[in-house]
């Protein structure tokens, strides 16, 4: 199709490629014990701290990366890594946006979050992560108000050790996996959420990480409670500079809602996808995990995945207490040799719980594309419900998707619905719309935005047309 | 307006088209009839651009521009729109947002700002009732489970709403119960003016009773083998195509 349509074909390079030019601190490369108590001291924690670092470090010596993603990547040299980076002489955060270094203000502008009060958007919170350690975060005090914590974990370790030994590793145990592991020994920054009793979140808190160093991994560790009748709706976003090097981002993300409590969690993940030769790009290597803890709590994951060499996580609910409710929307774009393996997993633990899973997978190029889920109903899941919908949308004919359900069920009075559907956008549609005046690639977004309007939908108002953008400018290229 | 001239075209290696000329002046309405199978989409859709159809040779001139130069998108934005025999449907795309889309590209080509909301919706009611499309049409996904009378009509409709200078028609009352093909017609007598050409295609003479046309060709074997006023369609509908 469209031979015509190559010369008017422009591709956007990836917007967000830029390197800031500051002096970066990293400690030495590799990954043991030293390298551990280091990331440690220079987050000035406390021992306790150390101790479960530790703990999680001694514990990945009698592990190894699991190796069943449906994804091919050399393996990678954990000895040849940077753990922590921070921009140089950045010793604590700045108490005011005066402080901070000028050129990091100019970063996140031009990634479009400004951080200056006069300008930043109007009912989000933002935190910017850049690299290791959180620079700045906005509208601190007005939160500070009405109760809601929302600050770097680092500093929550320091400030609110109480609520963090609690609850950190709660979800995701420090013996869960590799990376999750890995992550526990060596996280640097993330962002820490708490929501007071009966309060309803009144902005939208929002994290932005940035990865900006070489050769570093981001072990990006957060975690949000929502107390008792509380929501919060949280939105994180991700990008980084083009390299030649594969980067990685290994994450963990924690979720705990308690009776009556909501949380909203959104990605808007944009890391950098490599070229269009399969060079470069991060490997995001991602655990988050909801626990609804308390009766008719409800936890929800939308996230829309258009970044990133290699894509691998699969945001999860533990449904315990009764009546909870999970859900998880999600739209994974792949172009070029970007490889996905993304899904979810429901536990249904409490009686009546509800979950509900909505995939939409596009891939295009020579990508490859799988949703990968399981559903579990526990013999205790009394009237269980799950209902899941997994699309697949091929562009091109060298692209693949693949869906891969589990279902485990050891409840007797459950249901689950299933439906699944795989289609390509035919040269027909594509003629259609462009007899109507539309070029080639717009007439693509139209289709392609289509098909996953009923997730895009599921973001904050705030981002879904950004979304939306994204959606179109991560095809680009992919027809012709 | 449109000169075709010795146009030869094939679809996958089968030639379709042989040396096909014709010339419509500015406000005609030319009526093709011909048998099923002789071609008469592959004007239609060599017309509008569509990639399957190779050119071999001959020359299309549309309003003193090189149509064959120009993509699908560049004809529709310069005035050539094409009512599709089998509209195309777009799961998960809303029919209005579609046509507004459209809408909108169109007033960016011509220099203006995209229409607002409101308007849009009173113009999309005004033009949705004079073809008896009922609202709740537009809130269901482009084509998508339509009956034949409905996709024809949305056709009529996207018409309607980009003002082109040449519409060709491409087997519009195939699918049409008599009440629709009757709106239609009223619709696209509306549409006709001095400035506005229409090539219609079609099979049957029932059509051309409601929209009558000022030539009549007939098309077989990928050539035009007669021309002539209305009164040729009446013959062909006496005494067919042989």
């Amino acid at each position: 199709m469209n031979k015509v349509n190559k010369d008017n074909f422009k591709q956007d390079k990836y917007k967000y490629g830029f390197v800031t030019d500051i002096e970066s601190e990293k400690i030495p490369k590799g990954l043991n014990e030293d390298v551990v108590k280091l990331i440690s001291k220079k987050k000035e924690e406390p021992e306790w701290m150390l101790e479960w670092r530790l703990k999680a470090f001694e514990r990945l010596q009698h592990m190894s990366p699991p190796k069943w993603v449906k994804a091919k990547f050399d393996d990678i040299d954990f000895q040849d890594l940077y753990y922590y980076a921070s921009p140089k002489n950045f010793k604590e955060k700045p108490k005011s946006l005066d402080e901070v270094d000028p050129k990091l203000l100019e970063t996140y502008e031009k990634l479009g979050i400004p951080l200056k009060e006069q300008k930043v958007l109007a009912g989000v919170a933002v935190d910017a992560v850049f690299d290791s350690v959180s620079v700045a975060t906005t509208f601190k005090d007005k939160l500070d108000e009405i109760g809601v914590i929302f600050c770097p974990i680092s500093e929550a370790v320091k400030n609110h050790p109480e609520l963090v030994k609690k609850y950190l590793g709660s979800v995701i145990p420090i013996t869960d996996h590799y990376y999750a592991t890995l992550n526990s020994a060596v996280f640097s920054d993330g962002s820490f959420v708490y929501i007071p009793k009966g309060v309803k979140c009144p902005m939208e808190l929002s994290t932005y990480f940035r990865i900006n160093a070489s050769e570093t991994g981001q072990f990006e560790r957060t975690l949000i409670i929502a107390d008792e009748d509380s929501y919060v709706s949280y939105l994180e976003g991700c990008t980084a500079p083009m390299r030649d090097e594969n980067q990685l981002h290994a994450a963990n993300v924690e979720l705990v809602a308690l009776e009556n409590a909501e949380i909203k969690y959104s990605t808007v993940q944009n890391w950098y996808p490599g070229d269009e030769n399969g060079i470069g790009g991060i490997y995001n290597f991602v655990t988050k995990r909801g626990l609804c803890k308390g009766r008719n709590s409800k936890i929800s994951w939308t996230q829309v995945e258009t970044g990133s060499a290699i894509t691998w996580k699969y945001p999860s609910c533990i449904l315990k207490g009764d009546n909870s409710v999970g859900e998880f929307y999600s739209v994974a774009i792949t172009n070029n040799f970007q490889q996905a393996d993304t899904g979810t997993k429901m536990i249904h633990l409490g009686k009546n719980t509800k979950s509900r899973i909505i995939s939409k997978g596009i891939s295009a190029g020579k990508s490859s594309n799988t949703y990968r889920g399981l559903v579990n109903f526990h013999r205790k899941a009394k009237n269980a419900k799950n209902f899941t919908q997994c699309d697949s949308l091929l562009v091109g004919d060298k692209c693949s998707a693949h869906t891969i359900p589990l279902t485990e069920n050891s409840s007797n009075d459950s249901s689950i619905e299933h439906e699944a559907t795989t289609s390509k956008i035919s040269d027909d549609q594509l003629f259609y719309v462009m007899q109507r005046g539309m070029t080639a690639e717009d007439a693509q977004g139209l289709i392609v935005n289509g098909f996953c309007k009923e997730v895009l939908q599921k973001l904050p108002m705030e981002f879904a047309v950004e979304a939306q953008k994204l959606v179109n400018i991560s095809l680009e290229g992919s027809i012709g | 307006m449109l000169d075709i001239k010795n146009l030869n075209v094939s679809v996958e290696d089968n030639q379709i088209l042989r040396d096909l000329s014709l010339k419509v002046g500015s406000g005609e309405v030319h009526a093709i009839m011909g048998p099923n199978g002789s071609g008469k989409s592959t004007i239609a859709h060599t017309l509008a651009g569509n990639p399957n159809y190779e050119i071999i040779s001959g020359d299309v001139n549309f309003n003193d521009k090189d149509l064959l130069k120009m993509d699908p998108s560049e004809r529709s934005l310069s005035g050539l729109f094409l009512a599709f025999q089998y509209p195309i449907e777009l799961p998960g795309v809303t029919n209005a947002s579609y046509l507004k889309q459209i809408v909108n590209v169109h007033r960016k080509h011509r220099g203006e700002n995209p229409i607002e909301a409101g308007d849009f919706l009173k113009l999309l009611k005004e033009k949705s009732s004079c073809l008896n499309i009922p609202m709740d049409m537009h809130s269901r996904f482009v084509n998508a489970g339509f009956s034949g009378g409905e996709k024809k009509k949305n056709e009529v409709l996207q018409l309607d709403l980009l003002n082109p200078n040449l519409v060709i028609m491409d087997e519009t009352d195939s699918g049409l119960d008599v009440d629709a093909l009757k709106s239609t017609s009223e619709a696209v007598n509306q549409l006709r003016s001095s400035n506005r050409s229409f090539i219609i295609i079609t099979h049957y003479l029932r059509l051309l009773e409601y929209i009558e046309p000022d030539f009549v060709h007939v098309f077989q074997d990928g050539s035009i083998i007669e021309s002539g006023d209305k009164s040729l369609a009446n013959r062909i509908d006496k005494e067919g195509y042989a």
